[in-house]
């Protein structure tokens, strides 16, 4: 019977989501309410929509897992995760919106002319679209073998069907919709659970054996300098990893102009402090319960059960399978539209016509991370979507920084970051995933290596300046143009061509 | 050995003085193909001096020094008395030292040659070179570059006269657009003056939005947000006119909205489905505006299920046959090709019969557009 719960939630959410999706366009059928449907997106809807693609399984299982394991150091995932928009709502949110770019090797082609660069970028974007989709598959397979008792396998192939299903029949006809209910879904499936806990344990009084232990409200990482070295790494990765993301990215083009890209921006920096404030209920109350730290990523899935047995634990445990698995959905469909776009466009369709292009693309964007999923061992899902966060901060945040705020930027220069920035961080990131540990130097190569964004992101930043400063010569001729477009408020009178 | 093979490889002396003026030239230019402002002077003269030899060279308009390159700038003040006599006799002239007086000692800028820069028979401007002694050699070298310049000046004029029947078309888009539909617009609008005075001046001030749209100057490519509220705009005057026989369905995908498209891309193939639907009949016509999200790409249909048309009718509108009456077809079909290349022109399925659908498809991003 413990299985009803879980299944029923996963159908639920499956068919809400291909139901909104199908509705979601606006129909009129009378002239008058054209002016409704031919509106843009609101600020309020499009940030909904961007914190339902962007909470994905690490921030719904792998946040409260970690800190239930390691204590108040990891809070720096969710405090970054979320001032990561804060950063691009400073520097990058309006710019980017109004330089007209929908992707980010559309922006990296219109600031520096060059199709070289495109390349590149193309290439950062699939790499960084399947490390992010990794995790997911993986919590996938953890949720639906702690909700339904199913092989780990079933997890990621079901996710990667549906994705692959509602993305490549072209299924989901407005996602804006889908992904507002997704947000909305995720934290109805977080808040109400924890509330119920929270009450049932006021009322038990129960205080686990290391609830109150010291080390575990320690913010910052073990073994003095590594730990230190630790945190800020992961502190620079996560507020420079966001505005790289090519699924975020994507979001900002359906505002209108560069005002409502920064209102978006901030109502997203609302969306997601609200919800990164109830992971850590989870953990301390994990920690009260005495649950085991050894099952950290599925923690809020059994936590319901720990505290309340009977029928409220498993309704509230089919409530948050619920919002575990539109996690996944949002995140991995998001992500796999923007890997698929991007192969369609600079690889399948110069060789085959243009469905069955991005029916392949997408079959590919999808098949290869859930192979990756299903052969690599289980890494930790916010630790795999932090080394994502690591790669996206030292290849595009130079670039988006750099690009909109210097305009000596040149293609050789910009090449000449991603490379050191992509090839430091990938490198890093395989060797972590690879689990090599070697122990060299005290442990401090491991630790060097395992969080690479402190010495790649200045190393990219380094390269593209000095490279830029040498290729002056080269700087693409409407730069300054260029810039005035980025900078210049809509309101402003201006000839933008 | 080597060397040898190399020299070989780029073949003798002369070969190779003659690969070093071309490339010379082509240094040139590129600037010289936008015409001949202070800019493209400045920017093009330090090659021709280097295709020259000269110790100074200067470019001129016909009233006075553009740009000047080399040794001895102090001359070129004295450049505009050279020129009107240049341009007097019309031919590459020489000037001695009595018409370059100096007193800096070792100045090498003491005779010129001025040669006139000739486009579609109008002399636009001048090549004047200095040198310390005149050769015919130099008048003879002067002559075939002002030659080459001019060439590049009148290339540059078909540049521009391209780029300004490209403009004269979408005006005449606009001015296409007009007459029906003015006639008939404000004649609907007249019906209701005294039945319903309300209605009469909200459709008078639709109409008026409407017109300052489609004649507004700057700019070729805006929202599609902006495009379809035109179109609304346009569709109640429509239904001004034809009441309930006109029925409308739009179902829009947000995400769009923001999408630049050409200007006036979408709004004459409604006026076409309109008429087609509905002109003629004597039944209610439908027609339906889909706007989708296809990933990288926008798709547009314009359906109706008017009378439909003959493909091979179509198929000559799109060629450019502009005595069918399809509005603007042929004219949006090749604007959507010159904004985003040959695999986004205008799809359209019509039968005799069987209504007609026209499918625009946009890419989100393509380099240079910007609404």
């Amino acid at each position: 019977m413990t299985q009803l719960p879980g299944l029923v939630a996963v159908v639920l959410v499956s068919l809400a989501t291909l139901a909104i999706g199908s509705w979601g366009l606006r129909v009129s059928r009378t002239t008058s309410d054209f002016f409704v449907a031919s509106r843009t997106v609101r600020p309020g809807l499009n940030a909904s929509a961007i914190g339902g693609e962007y909470l994905s399984a690490a921030s719904f299982l792998g946040v409260a897992g970690l800190l239930l394991t390691f204590g108040a150091e990891m809070l720096w995932y969710p405090i970054g995760w979320t001032a990561g928009y804060l950063v691009l709502l400073v520097l990058v949110a309006a710019p980017l919106r109004r330089s007209g770019a929908y992707t980010l090797p559309d922006f990296a082609e219109a600031r520096l002319d060059s199709r070289r660069v495109r390349h590149v970028c193309s290439v950062l974007v699939v790499a960084i679209g399947w490390l992010y989709l990794l995790p997911q598959f993986e919590g996938a397979g953890l949720t639906l073998a702690a909700a339904l008792d199913a092989p780990r396998w079933v997890g990621p192939v079901v996710v990667g069907l549906v994705v692959l299903v509602s993305v490549g029949s072209g299924g989901m006809r407005s996602i804006t919709f889908v992904q507002a209910f997704q947000y909305w879904l995720k934290l109805t499936a977080l808040l109400v659970p924890a509330a119920v806990l929270l009450v049932v344990w006021a009322g038990d009084r129960v205080s686990g054996p290391s609830a109150t232990a010291a080390d575990w409200s320690v913010p910052l990482g073990d073994g003095g300098a590594q730990g230190l070295y630790t945190t800020y790494s992961l502190v620079l990765a996560t507020f420079l990893g966001t505005m790289g993301l090519p699924h975020v990215v994507v979001r900002f083009y359906t505002n209108p102009d560069g005002r409502a890209a920064r209102r978006t921006t901030l109502a997203v920096l609302a969306l997601l402090g609200v919800f990164y404030l109830l992971p850590p209920v989870y953990a301390a109350l994990g920690r009260a319960y005495g649950a085991e730290p050894a099952a950290s990523d599925s923690l809020v899935l059994e936590l319901p059960r720990l505290v309340v047995p009977g029928l409220v634990g498993e309704v509230l445990t089919g409530m948050v399978t619920a919002g575990a698995f539109a996690a996944f959905l949002s995140t991995s469909s998001g992500l796999a539209i923007a890997v698929s776009g991007v192969l369609t466009q600079d690889v399948t369709s110069k060789r085959l016509p243009d469905l069955t292009a991005f029916r392949v693309a997408t079959v590919v964007a999808v098949a290869v991370p859930l192979t990756a999923a299903l052969l690599l061992p289980d890494f930790g899902v916010a630790r795999a979507v932090g080394l994502a966060f690591a790669v996206a901060a030292s290849t595009f945040c130079p670039l988006l920084v750099l690009g909109i705020w210097w305009r000596g930027l040149t293609a050789a220069g910009a090449v000449a970051g991603l490379l050191v920035g992509g090839a430091g961080s990938v490198a890093a990131v395989g060797w972590t995933l690879a689990d090599g540990s070697s122990g060299w130097g005290d442990g401090w190569v491991d630790v060097v290596v395992g969080q690479p964004a402190a010495w790649s992101v200045p190393l990219a930043f380094a390269a593209m300046v000095l490279v830029s400063r040498a290729t002056a010569s080269r700087a693409p001729a409407h730069a300054l143009r260029f810039m005035v477009r980025l900078h210049t408020p809509e309101t402003v009178d201006l000839d933008r061509s | 050995m080597a060397r040898m093979w190399r020299r070989k490889h780029l073949g003798s002396e002369a070969d190779r003085a003659t690969f070093r003026t071309l490339h010379q030239a082509s240094l040139a230019a590129p600037a010289l193909r936008g015409g001949l402002t202070a800019e493209s002077a400045e920017r093009s003269v330090r090659h021709l001096r280097a295709l020259l030899g000269t110790p100074a060279i200067a470019l001129t308009d016909t009233a006075g020094c553009l740009a000047w390159d080399g040794a001895g700038d102090h001359h070129a003040a004295q450049v505009p008395p050279l020129l009107t006599e240049t341009l007097d006799r019309g031919r590459t002239r020489g000037f001695d030292r009595a018409d370059l007086p100096c007193d800096v000692p070792a100045c090498e800028v003491r005779t010129a040659v001025v040669s006139p820069l000739v486009v579609e028979e109008r002399i636009v401007g001048t090549l004047a070179a200095f040198a310390p002694y005149p050769t015919a050699g130099l008048a003879r070298a002067v002559d075939e570059v002002a030659t080459w310049v001019s060439g590049q000046l009148a290339l540059a004029e078909l540049d521009l006269s391209r780029a300004r029947l490209a403009e004269a078309e979408v005006r005449a888009l606009r001015a296409q657009i007009s007459p029906h539909f003015i006639y008939n617009s404000l004649g609907a609008i007249a019906s209701f003056v005294r039945t319903d005075p309300d209605r009469a001046r909200e459709l008078l001030l639709e109409f008026a939005d409407f017109t300052r749209y489609s004649f507004r100057r700057h700019g070729d490519y805006t929202t599609l947000a902006e495009e379809l509220r035109s179109i609304e705009r346009y569709l109640l005057l429509e239904q001004a006119r034809f009441g309930d026989r006109l029925q409308v369905r739009l179902s829009v995908a947000p995400e769009v909205l923001a999408v630049a498209v050409p200007f006036l891309c979408v709004q004459p193939l409604v006026e076409n489905a309109v008429r087609h639907g509905l002109e003629g009949v004597d039944r209610v016509g439908h027609v339906t505006i889909t706007a989708r999200d296809r990933g990288q790409d926008c798709l547009i249909e314009v359906e109706d299920d008017g009378a439909g048309e003959d493909p091979e009718r179509v198929r000559r509108a799109l060629a450019g046959d502009t005595a069918l009456d399809s509005v603007g077809l042929g004219n949006v079909d090749a604007r959507l090709r010159a904004s985003y290349g040959d695999d986004y022109g205008l799809v359209v399925e019509t039968a005799p019969g069987a209504g007609t659908k026209v499918v625009v498809r946009v890419p989100k991003f393509a380099a240079g557009v910007s609404a």
